[in-house]
């Protein structure tokens, strides 16, 4: 085995990867899917909504695939009754957080989190809903931004940092007040630095950020982060 | 004062929590313009900064009033009843948690745990920690702090 070379087995399939390499990747390159709500290829890795746990034999813990890095001979199930109950209730725990109504939704049909949900089978919320409102600003020339319906995956926060590299955005406070703000928590409208890349809006996942008047299928293209990435590596 | 302390650091950003500390010991809080320029001077983005300072509970980014009660929510004051100081408190001095009085003499904070579980329920005025607090001696006491106004130092 050469350096660097990584043996194991995702769901007793033999898989061979590189060293540093998360096992979402791993799954990834050999056409496993495990669900996802924060991972975008082109950014870093977030760990934030826990639908990529998987279980890892010999351990008791669950293990997020987005963070995990492989290791030799590690034997990894990406799906079993116990996962599913978790990303279940993970699911329902992220629609009971916000305002997630569909049916006034932008991203209505092209939600991930809705996808996600009908993929698993929630038809229901079992815990005690959060009605709070977060605030809504309409103020920039044609990105929104609707906090209730955000889901804290952090990916405009990090393509904004990351691929266009003027971090305008990021999270304010904490635990369920946690809000994404736009500089200091001002209106996107006044933010001088802000370029209006739409970046952000595209890789939403959910109807959070949106491009005004502009339908959501075109506006999203998950594609993006990765392409300007490696045309900027290149 | 606050651009020397940053050299001191080198301008390091991560010594980002160490200035805002800093920052909130000299200006008593922490105001957009002060973050802002921390941001400059620590080449942040503002954002980030402002991100940091919400995240956590120490940072204050309105001026409190000029006299300070904070109550302690930690499990054991809770358990011990603190709620019912806080709300006499409120009461009596038309105060809400979380905010400063119109006049600008009296803030009410809640934190949690200071770590002083034996004495539960705490409260802290104007840096004075209370143990096993009751509403009347921590009315009392926030009373004698506002009646010297002139002599106390803040």
């Amino acid at each position: 085995m050469g350096i660097g070379v990584i043996k194991l087995k995702i769901n007793e399939q033999e898989v061979i990867s590189r060293e540093g390499d998360t096992i979402l990747k791993a799954a990834k390159e050999h056409g496993i899917t495990i669900p996802t709500l924060c991972d975008l290829d082109g950014l870093s890795n977030f760990g934030g909504c826990r639908l990529c746990l998987v279980e890892v034999k010999g351990s008791p813990k669950l293990f997020p695939a987005c963070t995990t890095p492989v290791s030799n001979g590690m034997e990894v199930i990406t799906d079993s009754e116990r996962l599913k109950k978790y990303r279940k209730m993970a699911i329902e725990l992220i629609l009971s957080e916000r305002i997630h109504v569909c049916s006034v939704c932008v991203a209505n049909n092209n939600c991930e989190l809705q996808d996600l949900a009908n993929k698993l089978g929630v038809d229901h919320v079992n815990f005690k809903r959060d009605w709070n409102t977060h605030d809504l600003d309409t103020t920039h020339e044609f990105l929104v931004i609707d906090r209730n319906r955000c889901i804290l995956c952090t990916r405009c926060i990090r393509v904004c940092d990351e691929v266009e590299g003027v971090h305008v955005l990021d999270l304010k406070n904490r635990g369920k007040d946690t809000e994404v703000i736009i500089d200091l928590d001002d209106q996107w409208g006044v933010s001088k630095i802000c370029t209006s890349c739409r970046k952000c809006a595209k890789v939403c996942p959910v109807g959070a950020i949106y491009v005004e008047g502009q339908p959501i299928s075109q506006t999203r293209d998950k594609k993006i982060a990765e392409f300007v990435l490696t045309r900027r590596q290149s | 004062m606050l651009d020397k302390f940053v050299m001191q650091h080198g301008h390091r950003k991560d010594a980002l929590l160490e200035i805002l500390h800093y920052a909130q010991e000299i200006y008593g809080y922490l105001d957009k313009d002060i973050l802002t320029h921390i941001s400059n001077s620590l080449n942040l983005p503002t954002s980030h900064v402002y991100g940091v300072a919400t995240f956590y509970n120490f940072f204050k980014l309105k001026k409190p009033g000029s006299h300070i009660v904070t109550f302690c929510l930690g499990t054991a004051c809770f358990v011990k009843g603190v709620e019912e100081i806080i709300t006499a408190v409120e009461n009596e001095f038309n105060v809400k948690r979380g905010e400063t009085r119109a006049d600008g003499k009296l803030s009410v904070f809640i934190t949690r745990c200071i770590g002083a579980c034996a004495m539960a329920p705490n409260a802290i005025v104007d840096n004075v920690v209370i143990g096993k607090a009751t509403p009347e001696i921590v009315i009392d006491k926030i009373r004698s702090v506002l009646g010297e106004e002139k002599v106390e130092a803040n």
